[in-house]
Parts: C-alpha cells; sequence; structure tokens
C-alpha cells in the first residue's frame, strides 16, 4: 500500500472481493471457481490496475480466468480484461511503473530471496524484486542455491501430501540456512507461512518477512511468526 | 507391470524413509538439471527449436493416420511388415507369436518404456522365451526383478553399492565372485555378460524414439549402443512403437534430436543414433533377415481431440521428472506404474484408468518447472488440472477434501460473511497465538502442523480491518 502510494497511485480496496478462487481451481472444481471469478471480476470493474502481493493471486487473474470463459464471449472479454489490468506487486512498480528504487527503506541485515513459483514462472517476477531490494539501505542479499525450486506449500497439496511437502520444504530450509542470511523475502503469502512454519519448527533464527515489508520500510513489525517484540 | 498407483501414499511413505533413494535423488535432482541448464544455454535457438518441436508434434498428431499409413506404406515397400495393435494383450500375442515362429529361445531387448507398459518380459518369460534386458540399468533392475524408477535412466534409485551387490548375487554363478568397488569395472563385467547374450539371441527387441513415415525407418538414441547389437545381430528385429511416436520426415527427426539429448542428459546428441530402415538387403553385409514393427495405441487414440492430447506430444525425454521437486522427493517407483513424474501424472490416469491413479495428478505444487523444460512444451500443470476436474465430476475427490471446499465456497461467494469470520479467526488467532508468535498445534489443521508452526496473525486485525481503519481515519481528517 505505502510503496503502490510512494509511487503516486491512488489505492482503493472494493471490501467486496474475497479470495480469487484457486483452492476450487486447482481441485477440479470448475464450477465454484467461475462463480467466484464473476464476483471478482464484478469487484474490480473500472479500475485502471489491479495489483496483489501475491504471484499466485496475480497469476490466477492474468493467466487463468480467460480460459475459464471459454464458452461465455461475454464474461471472456471480460476476464481477458481483468487479465490485462492484473499485477503482481513487484512487476508492477519495476515493469508498469517504471520504479528503479524504493524511498529511503532502510533494513540491517543479511537477506536471501525465494522465488515463488507462479510468479516466477507465470509472471516472469525475478529481477524486479531484487532490484528494488538493491536499493534498500543497510541490506544485503546472499542467494540460495536454488531459489527458484518450489517450497512445498502448493495450496492444498501441503495438507494432502504433508509428507512429500515437508520433504520439500526441509530441503528449502537447508538450502537457506547455507546462505547464512539472517531474513527470508519473497512474494507470495502462501510459500512464507510454509517456509516460516517450517524454520521456526526447526528453531531456525532466520526472520521471514514479505519483500514488500522490507521496501516499504517497515521492517521493525514483527515477522512471520514472530511473536511481538518488548 | 501391475499398477501399484493407487497406493501412492503408502509408496511415498516408503520412498520417503529409504536412504539409499534419498542418496541416489539428491544427486539426480543436481545433476540433471544443471546439465540441461548448460545445454540450453549453450544454444541460441534452444527455445525455438522447443517451439517448431511443439509445431512438428502437433502437425503430426492433427494428422496422424495420414502419416501411420503412409509409414506402414513404407515399411511393407522394404520388405518389412506392420502389426497394429489396439491393446497391450494384442501387442504381447503379436510379439510372442513372432518370436515362436523363429522357435526363439532368448530376446535380446534394448530399453522400450512401451515394453513395460505392455508387460511384455512377464508374458514372454511365461511362454519359456527368455527377455535379457540389454541396456545397462534395465540390466541391473532385471537382475533386482524391479520396475524401472525413471524413463531414461531406469536404475537411478540404486546407489553404486547396491548394484555392487547385485552383481555379485548374479554374476558368481559365472565366475565372477569378486564384489567390484569402481564404476567402470562393473559396467565391464556386464558388458562382457552381456555380449555373449548378444551373440546367443534369437530375436532382437527395441523401442523406438520416432518412427520416420517418409522413409519407413524407427529411429533410436543410445548411450551405450546396446540397441545396434539388439537389432543387428539376431535374425529377427521386432520393433515395438506406440502410435504417437511417427513423425513426418527425417529433417524433423532432426529438430526433435537437437532438443531431445540437451532436454534429457544435456549431451548435444546421444552417444547412438540409429535408424532402422526395412530387413537386411542382398548386398548388405549384416542385419536381421526380418523385420517388424508392432504399432500399439493402448488407449492414445481416445486421447486425441481432448482436452489432454497434448500429452501424445512427449518425446520421452525425462526432464520434467529431474526438475520436479515431488519426483524429486519420492523417486519413481512411488508413482506405481510405468511413467513417473509429470509427464506419468497424466500419462498414467489414461492409461490405467483415473479411479486407479487418482492420486498422481494431484500430488503436484503446480509449480510449472515441468512446463518450463518441456522440449515440446507440454503444458502439464493444465493437463494435472484437467484430471482433477475430471475426478472432481466423478466425485473421486476425497470426501475431506470436497466437504471443506464446499464450505469454504459458500463462504467465498459472500464477501461480508467471509470477511466477518476470518475476522474472528484472525482475533482468535491473535488472541491465543501472539504471545509465542505462531502455534505448533492447531485443530483441523494436523496436515500443516505435524511439520511445521502455524504463523499467528500479526496485530491489528486483518487486512480488510486495517484499511477501513485507515480510510475511516482519513475521511474524519
Amino acid at each position: 500500500m505505502k510503496l503502490l502510494e510512494q509511487a503516486g497511485c491512488t489505492v482503493e480496496v472494493p471490501p467486496v472481493q474475497v479470495c480469487c478462487g484457486q483452492p476450487a481451481y486447482n481441485s477440479g472444481d470448475r464450477a465454484t471457481t467461475r462463480a467466484i471469478a464473476s464476483q471478482v471480476i464484478d469487484a474490480f470493474e473500472g479500475y485502471d490496475a489491479v495489483v496483489a502481493p501475491s504471484g499466485s493471486c496475480g497469476g490466477m487473474l492474468s493467466h487463468h480466468y480467460p480460459g475459464l470463459f471459454d464458452d461465455d464471449p461475454a464474461m471472456k472479454a471480460r476476464a481477458e480484461n481483468l487479465a490485462g489490468r492484473s499485477h503482481e506487486l513487484m512487476s508492477f512498480l519495476v515493469d508498469v511503473l517504471g520504479e528503479k528504487k524504493v524511498a529511503a527503506a532502510r533494513y540491517d541485515g543479511v537477506a536471501t530471496y525465494h522465488d515463488s513459483c507462479s510468479g516466477l514462472r507465470e509472471l516472469g517476477v525475478k529481477e524486479q524484486p531484487r532490484r528494488l531490494l538493491d536499493s534498500v539501505q543497510g541490506l544485503s542479499l546472499h542467494e540460495m542455491k536454488t531459489p527458484e525450486v518450489c517450497c512445498g506449500f502448493g495450496g492444498t497439496f501441503c495438507v494432502k501430501y504433508p509428507e512429500i511437502s515437508n520433504a520439500m520444504v526441509s530441503e528449502k530450509s537447508a538450502d537457506i540456512a547455507a546462505t547464512g542470511a539472517d531474513t527470508l523475502l519473497a512474494g507470495d503469502l502462501g510459500c512464507l507461512m510454509n517456509m516460516a512454519g517450517k524454520l521456526q519448527r526447526e528453531g531456525s533464527a532466520v526472520r521471514v518477512r514479505h519483500v514488500a515489508e522490507v521496501l516499504a520500510g517497515m521492517g521493525d513489525l514483527p515477522a512471520i511468526g514472530e511473536p511481538e517484540r518488548g | 507391470m501391475e499398477s501399484t498407483a493407487h497406493a501412492f501414499k503408502t509408496n511415498v511413505d516408503h520412498a520417503l524413509a529409504d536412504p539409499n533413494l534419498q542418496d541416489s535423488l539428491a544427486k539426480l535432482k543436481v545433476g540433471f538439471s544443471e546439465r540441461r541448464r548448460q545445454a540450453a544455454e549453450r544454444l541460441p535457438e534452444f527455445e525455438a527449436l522447443r517451439d517448431r518441436a511443439r509445431d512438428i508434434k502437433n502437425h503430426t498428431l492433427a494428422n496422424l493416420d495420414f502419416y501411420l499409413e503412409e509409414f506402414e506404406r513404407k515399411v511393407i515397400g522394404l520388405g518389412g511388415h506392420v502389426h497394429w495393435a489396439p491393446t497391450a494383450a494384442d501387442a504381447r500375442r503379436i510379439i510372442a507369436e513372432l518370436c515362436q515362429s523363429v522357435g526363439a529361445r532368448t530376446v535380446a531387448k534394448s530399453k522400450s518404456m512401451v515394453a513395460e507398459e505392455i508387460a511384455l518380459n512377464e508374458h514372454l518369460e511365461a511362454l519359456g522365451i527368455a527377455p535379457i534386458e540389454t541396456d545397462l540399468g534395465e540390466y541391473i533392475i532385471q537382475l533386482r526383478n524391479e520396475p524401472p524408477s525413471h524413463i531414461i535412466a531406469p536404475a537411478v534409485h540404486l546407489t553404486k553399492d547396491q548394484v555392487a551387490d547385485t552383481f555379485l548375487e548374479h554374476h558368481s554363478k559365472l565366475g565372477f565372485d569378486k564384489r567390484l568397488t569402481e564404476r567402470n569395472d562393473l559396467v565391464a563385467e556386464a558388458r562382457y555378460v552381456l555380449r555373449q547374450k548378444f551373440l546367443d539371441a534369437d530375436v532382437g527387441l527395441t523401442g523406438a524414439n520416432f518412427l520416420v513415415a517418409e522413409t519407413g525407418s524407427s529411429m533410436l538414441v543410445t548411450n551405450e549402443g546396446n540397441a545396434d547389437l539388439s537389432n543387428t545381430l539376431p535374425k529377427m528385429h521386432i520393433v515395438l512403437a506406440s502410435i504417437e511416436k511417427v513423425i513426418p520426415t527425417l529433417e524433423d527427426a532432426a529438430v526433435l534430436l537437437r532438443v531431445l539429448a540437451r532436454s534429457a542428459t544435456g549431451q548435444e546428441s546421444s552417444a547412438y543414433t540409429t535408424l532402422n530402415t526395412g530387413p537386411k538387403r542382398a548386398e548388405d553385409l549384416d542385419g536381421p533377415s526380418q523385420y517388424h514393427v508392432v504399432l500399439l495405441d493402448n488407449g492414445r487414440s481416445g486421447v486425441l481431440g481432448t482436452e489432454m492430447q497434448d500429452i501424445l506430444r512427449c518425446i520421452r525425454c525425462g526432464a520434467c521428472m529431474n526438475h520436479c521437486p515431488v519426483y524429486g522427493a519420492v523417486g519413481g517407483h512411488a508413482y506405481g506404474w510405468v511413467y513417473p513424474g509429470p509427464m506419468g501424472a497424466v500419462l498414467t490416469p489414461q492409461l490405467v484408468g483415473v479411479e486407479e491413479a487418482s492420486n498422481l495428478p494431484n500430488a503436484s505444487t503446480f509449480c510449472g518447472r515441468c512446463e518450463s523444460v518441456c522440449p515440446v512444451r507440454i503444458p502439464l500443470p493444465k493437463l494435472m488440472r484437467h484430471w482433477r476436474e475430471r475426478e472432481f465430476e466423478k466425485h473421486l475427490t476425497p470426501r475431506g477434501v470436497r466437504q471443506g471446499l464446499a464450505l469454504w465456497s459458500f463462504l467465498a461467494r459472500r464477501p461480508a460473511l467471509y470477511r466477518g469470520l476470518t475476522s474472528i479467526a484472525n482475533r482468535v488467532l491473535a488472541l491465543f497465538g501472539r504471545a509465542d508468535g505462531r502455534y505448533s498445534a492447531l485443530p483441523l489443521a494436523g496436515g500443516w502442523t505435524r511439520f511445521r508452526d502455524f504463523p499467528a496473525p500479526q496485530p491489528g486485525g486483518t487486512f480488510h480491518a486495517q484499511w477501513k481503519g485507515k480510510e475511516g481515519k482519513r475521511k474524519r481528517a
């Protein structure tokens, strides 16, 4: 929010919006997905841009909605219109608004950045967050060996196949530890909660934050899964 | 082979608890993907070649009947024979009859996933015909009586020590009673044992990477040269291939070969690329006197024209499994049938039934890495999602998932109620969890909290609540 306003946008949050429908979509429930998608399309009618701080929600709107309405040309046109206006936050700031740095944010620490799957492979989010992080004072970035490999969240996957998910996130947490970073950043809440949950279960001191928190200079708030300070 | 895809979850438990398998997988995950990446980087036109490869396969699938008939005409013209096998049982019967027609006692086989698909070895053995696997990996797993765990590296689940034990156990009766530890020594011993079997074989059976319609050739790539011995030494050569292996021209084959090896192993090309074009001619010094091609359908023609058709583009490079984090965690045997990994998660439900293989298309995070490396750009996550849709329609989705989904979707369609409930949940979770910042156990969330903590919400209420507060302040100001 702060990032968008700093970049000169007028931000509104339509109160009628809910989830983008991905849980139903990926569970094979097309009818429910269509109903929810129609609702989302209504909710965001009339805005210049729809920005989500998540690659998977952004990807759902921009890549998957139009395909839901192949048999309904009118809805398909509306879905395509929304798709063209929908962006993931980092990509919106850098690719659309042309931001090259963030205004005077400071974060003292060493971070590593996880490329969330949908953001990376559906939306091409890779360099944008790194470029903006580069302008945060006090911060250095240590890359993982495989930042592009899935963390094992996968929506309902992580509770339907917890053992496989655990094997995947364990590997991710070892990769994170090997960087020596004190902070893990990413751009998708699902991945962040999964990795934070694993790191904390393992007793790791690595703090986990959404990349936007650091870019907005809000790194003094408790990190994900961290108790209140003081 | 008999499918255990229905027991996927049990298979997964075994796989995760198997230290040898986990050792082997750790190597596979790094090796294959790194080599593919370097190979792709070295070839500037690689991405453009992927487009062409996709287009060639799409064109062929759109005209499959034409190219198959063209291929048949060419093979017959060369003096060979083409046998159409609508089902696996038909293919088994045709091959057995061919073997029996020359009184075969042994069949030298080069690696063929289609032969695994139709469970050919078991059938031949039951008829007293011994199939000899000549691909090193296939040979190892044949000795161990195991199915392949990968479509191009069938024994990739084994460590060197396991292979050493297997060879000692099976080769000692041939006079090799020393346990070998060096890779080269193991290969040399297998080579020695296999060489005599090539010479003794009555029939050579190979698969095919491509069938070239314009020339009637079957094309094979290997790194061991075993296929060349399988198809030149015995008097009868049988090619077993599924119908979607046909492509129009040699020119097309050249394009596909350029993406195949790079995607599979990161090689520019495989060590051996062999074209078999009909039986031995009068002026040839060697070669089989009989040349037969068995074309297997086994349900594939039913995929044509459906939303699943893209899977028929698959050229069996294995890149999708090499890059799949789920395959990387559990290996190929967990998938329970012949084809593992993402391509298997799409193909297996088609070939053994979605009821049997319902877990496979669900056991994916849709991370999309498979699609990003597929040389023929098969949208594998999308096809897995189509299976999930079919399962949902057939009420195969587990009851818990269905009920959870129904409740969630009821709420998601009612924004005010959704907001109210999430706000309450947020406050409750924050109230009890804020002190620690997280939960190590939560009711109804065992799948999550067995292995992970669950973060408590940050202070200040839901995003919508905070936004509403902020807007209120603005309006008052």
